[in-house]
C-alpha cells in the first residue's frame, strides 16, 4: 500500500480534473475495498492515478512494460549495447554459430569467457564447422573499448557494453551471417528502425485519427457521413497489397532516411482509420452529456470543447488503441522489408534481417539466423499484453 | 428488407468508384512510367532506340495523355466491356491473367475462412464453457502466437519442416509430376495436399481473433437469465447450449467478416509469395516492382471489391438472422 501513498504524493493534486467522469465514483468503490482504511489520498487521486494503480497490479502487463522499455532503451543505445557495428565483417567467421560462453576453465570457476574457435572443413559434407580450442581463453570484458561510433553525430565514443577486445576472438551471441556480421549487433541495430517505425507511424496516425475522427464525431451530419464512407473504403482495402503498391511507388534512389520516413507515412496512412473510429464513436456519445452543453452555454469554442472537455473522457481508450496499433505497424514493416519493398540494405531492420534469412536451406543449417524473428514475435506479444493490461486498468467497471 | 438490400447495393457504387480511384492513383505515384522504364531497359541492353521510336511507344500505350484521361478510359473499359486493360509486362490483357489467377486466390481465401471457422468455433465454445481450463489457456496461447507471428515466417518454417520431416515440398500448387498433366483425381489430390499448409497458416491468424470474439460473447450470454431458466426446466446441457447462447454468440463472428476478409486476402497474398503459389500474390509483387500499372490497379481493385461485397453479404445475413437489428433509416 505504501506505493499508492507515495504515488499520490508524487503525482500531486494539481493535475486533478474534478469535473470529468462519473465513472470515477464506481472505480473508487471497487478499488477502495482493496485499499487500507483511512488512505485518504485515494479520494483525492485523479483518474490517471487510479489507472496507474490498477495497472501496477496487473503483473503480466507490468513485466511486459518493463521488457518493452528495455527493448526501446537498447535500441536507443544500440551502438553501446552491441559489441560491434551492424556492418562490421569478420573475415573467416562467416556463418558462425552463436558463441558459447563459459564460466569454468580447467575445473576452475572464472569470469565469463569464450574459447577461441578454429574453422575446419568437414570433408564429408563440405561444410565449415567451428570447434573450440580450449587452450586459448578470451575473457568477456565490460565497458570495453571497441569500434568508434558517434553520439548524436557530435562525439566519438568507443565504449561498448561488453566485448573481448579488438583483434581478438569476437563474441557473437546470436552467431554470424554469411558475410561474417554479428547477428546480435544487427538485431539491436535493427530494433532502432523496427521499433521506432511502429511508434512514429502510429503517432502520426494518432494525430490524423484524432483530428479527422474529432471533426467527424463533433460535427456529425453530412461531414460525418463523407468521412465515414472514406474510412469504410480505406478499411476495405487489404492492407498488404495496399502497402505493397504504395511502397513500390517509392523511388529506389532514395536514401535510407527518406525511405524510413516514407514507410512510416505509409504505415500511418492506413492505421489512422481505426483510431478515427474510436474517437468518433466516443465523441458522438459524449457530446450529448450535460457538461458539454454547459461548456457550450459558457461560450467555449468548438475546438476547446473537443480537446479540453470531451477528449479527457476517452483518452484512456485511445491509449489502449494506440498500444494495440503499434504491433500491427511493426509487423507491417517486417512484411514489407521481407518482400524487399520496405527498408533497403545497408540499413538494418528486423524485416531486413528476416529477408537475409529467407533461404530455407541456409536456415536449416544455421537456425540462429531466425533469432531476430523472436524479437519481432516478442515485441508484438509484449505490446498486446501491455494493451490488455491498460484496457483492464482503464475500464472503471472492471473488478 | 428488400429496401435495405437495394440501399446497400446502391451505396456500393460510390465506394467502389473511390476504391478504383485510390488504386489507380497509387500506381501513378512513382516518377516515370512503364514505357520510360522499358525504354531505358532496352537502351542499356544495347538496343538502339531513337527518340521518335520512344515517343511512338509512349503514344501507343497512351502515356502522353493526362492521368485523368487514362483513368477515365480504364474505368470506361471496366464498366462497359469488363475490360481491365493491358498488362505491359505480360504482353496480354489483364483479364486473361486474372482469369487464370483469381480463382486460385479466391479458393484458398474462402477455404481458409471456412477452415478457420471449423477450428475456431468448436474451440471458442469449449473455451467459454470450460473457462480457465487447460484447453482455454491453450487456445489463448495459440491465439496470441497466431497474432504475433508474421505469417510469412510461419510459412517459411512450416514449409521447411514439411520438407525436412515429411519429405514433402510445399512450394507451388502442384508437384513437378503434375505440373503439365491434364486434370485427374491424382492431380486434384496433389493440389489439395499443397493447399493444406497455406490454409493452416492463413486460417491460424484469423482463427485466433474468432476464438476470442466467440469466447467473450458466449461468456456474456451464458450469464444471462434465460440460460438459468432453461437449465432449471431440465434441458440437457448440449441442447441448451446449441439452441440459444451459441446462436446468439455466433452473430458477431459472422458480422466481423468485413474486418476478417481484408486480413485473409492480405495473408493470402503474402503467403503465396513465400510458398510461390500461382495466385495473385506473386503476380502483384512482380507487377508492383515493374510498374505494370493496370495489372496492379486491377488486383487492388478486385481484392477490395471482393472485401466490400463480402462484408455486405455478412451484413445482409446478420439483418436476416438477428431480428434485433434494425435496417433502414433511423427514425427520430
Amino acid at each position: 500500500m505504501s506505493t499508492h501513498v507515495r504515488n499520490a504524493a508524487e503525482g500531486g493534486l494539481g493535475g486533478s480534473q474534478p469535473f470529468i467522469d462519473e465513472g470515477v465514483d464506481t472505480s473508487i468503490g471497487s478499488v477502495d475495498e482493496r485499499l487500507e482504511a483511512g488512505s485518504e489520498r485515494f479520494y483525492y487521486a485523479n483518474p490517471w492515478q487510479l489507472i496507474m494503480w490498477r495497472f501496477r497490479r496487473h503483473r503480466l502487463a507490468m513485466i511486459s512494460l518493463v521488457l518493452l522499455v528495455t527493448l526501446y532503451l537498447s535500441a536507443i543505445l544500440a551502438p553501446f549495447v552491441s559489441p560491434y557495428l551492424a556492418t562490421t565483417r569478420f573475415e573467416g567467421m562467416q556463418m558462425m554459430p552463436p558463441t558459447r560462453i563459459h564460466m569454468i576453465h580447467e575445473d576452475r570457476l572464472m569470469r565469463p569467457f569464450i574459447y577461441s574457435l578454429t574453422k575446419t572443413l568437414d570433408t564429408e559434407t563440405f561444410r565449415y564447422t567451428f570447434t573450440e580450442d580450449t587452450s586459448q581463453v578470451y575473457p568477456i570484458l565490460f565497458f570495453m573499448q571497441g569500434e568508434e561510433y558517434k553520439v548524436l553525430g557530435l562525439w566519438s565514443i568507443n565504449i561498448h557494453l561488453f566485448g573481448t577486445g579488438e583483434g581478438l576472438q569476437p563474441v557473437m551471441l546470436f552467431g554470424s551471417d554469411e558475410l561474417g556480421r554479428d547477428i546480435f549487433s544487427r538485431t539491436i541495430y535493427g530494433g532502432r528502425i523496427s521499433l521506432s517505425i511502429g511508434l512514429f507511424g502510429v503517432l502520426i496516425a494518432f494525430g490524423l485519427g484524432v483530428l479527422i475522427g474529432g471533426i467527424s464525431g463533433y460535427f456529425g451530419g453530412s461531414t460525418d457521413e463523407v468521412i465515414q464512407r472514406l474510412i469504410d473504403v480505406i478499411i476495405s482495402i487489404p492492407l498488404i497489397p495496399f502497402w505493397m503498391a504504395l511502397s513500390a511507388a517509392l523511388p529506389r534512389t532514395w536514401d535510407s532516411t527518406q525511405t524510413f520516413l516514407a514507410i512510416t507515412l505509409i504505415l500511418a496512412a492506413v492505421t489512422w482509420c481505426g483510431l478515427a473510429r474510436v474517437v468518433r464513436g466516443k465523441l458522438l456519445a459524449l457530446r450529448e452529456e450535460e457538461y458539454a452543453l454547459a461548456a457550450q452555454a459558457a461560450g467555449a469554442s468548438k475546438a476547446r470543447i473537443i480537446f479540453r472537455h470531451l477528449m479527457p473522457g476517452f483518452t484512456s481508450h485511445l491509449i489502449v488503441s494506440i498500444t494495440l496499433a503499434i504491433p500491427v505497424a511493426i509487423l507491417g514493416e517486417t512484411a514489407l522489408s521481407f518482400l524487399g519493398l520496405g527498408i533497403q540494405p545497408p540499413a538494418v531492420s528486423w524485416g531486413v534481417l528476416l529477408k537475409d534469412a529467407q533461404d530455407l536451406v541456409a536456415v536449416a543449417q544455421q537456425p540462429w539466423r531466425l533469432i531476430p524473428a523472436l524479437f519481432v514475435i516478442g515485441t508484438v506479444l509484449l505490446f498486446n499484453f501491455v494493451g490488455d493490461g491498460l484496457r483492464d486498468a482503464a475500464d472503471p467497471y472492471s473488478a | 428488407m428488400l429496401v435495405y438490400i437495394i440501399r446497400r447495393l446502391l451505396m456500393l457504387i460510390p465506394i467502389l468508384l473511390l476504391v478504383s480511384f485510390i488504386a489507380f492513383f497509387i500506381i501513378e505515384l512513382p516518377p516515370g512510367d512503364w514505357v520510360t522504364t522499358y525504354v531505358s531497359q532496352l537502351r542499356t541492353s544495347g538496343i538502339q532506340l531513337s527518340d521518335q521510336e520512344a515517343e511512338r511507344l509512349t503514344q501507343l500505350y497512351g502515356f502522353d495523355q493526362p492521368t485523368y484521361v487514362r483513368y477515365y478510359k480504364w474505368m470506361q473499359g471496366i464498366v462497359t466491356r469488363g475490360d481491365f486493360g493491358w498488362s505491359f509486362q505480360w504482353g496480354k490483357p489483364v483479364n486473361d491473367i486474372l482469369a487464370e489467377r483469381l480463382p486460385i486466390t479466391l479458393t484458398i481465401s474462402l477455404m481458409a475462412l471456412v477452415f478457420s471457422w471449423m477450428v475456431a468455433i468448436p474451440i471458442g465454445i469449449y473455451s467459454a464453457t470450460h473457462q480457465y481450463s487447460l484447453v482455454d489457456y491453450f487456445a489463448t496461447f495459440i491465439g496470441f502466437i497466431g497474432l504475433a507471428t508474421p505469417g510469412f515466417l510461419l510459412a517459411m518454417i512450416l514449409a521447411w519442416g514439411a520438407n525436412q520431416y515429411l519429405g514433402f515440398s510445399a512450394l507451388g500448387l502442384y508437384s513437378k509430376d503434375f505440373l503439365d498433366a491434364p486434370w485427374s483425381t491424382a492431380k486434384a489430390l496433389d493440389m489439395l495436399k499443397h493447399m493444406i499448409l497455406p490454409l493452416i497458416i492463413i486460417g491460424m491468424a484469423s482463427a485466433g481473433s474468432t476464438i476470442r470474439v466467440l469466447r467473450g460473447n458466449l461468456l456474456d450470454e451464458l450469464k444471462k437469465q434465460y440460460v438459468i431458466t432453461a437449465r432449471a426446466k431440465g434441458l440437457s446441457e448440449y441442447q441448451l447450449l446449441m439452441k440459444y447462447p451459441v446462436r446468439l454468440a455466433l452473430n458477431p463472428v459472422f458480422s466481423t467478416i468485413g474486418w476478417l476478409l481484408p486480413a485473409i486476402f492480405a495473408g493470402e497474398v503474402l503467403i503465396s509469395i513465400v510458398l510461390s503459389l500461382p495466385s495473385l500474390g506473386p503476380l502483384l509483387l512482380r507487377a508492383t516492382l515493374s510498374q505494370d500499372m493496370y495489372l496492379v490497379g486491377s488486383v487492388v481493385l478486385i481484392l477490395s471489391a471482393l472485401t466490400i461485397v463480402g462484408s455486405l453479404i455478412s451484413d445482409i445475413y446478420l439483418a436476416w438472422a438477428d431480428p434485433r437489428i434494425r435496417y433502414g433509416g433511423v427514425s427520430k
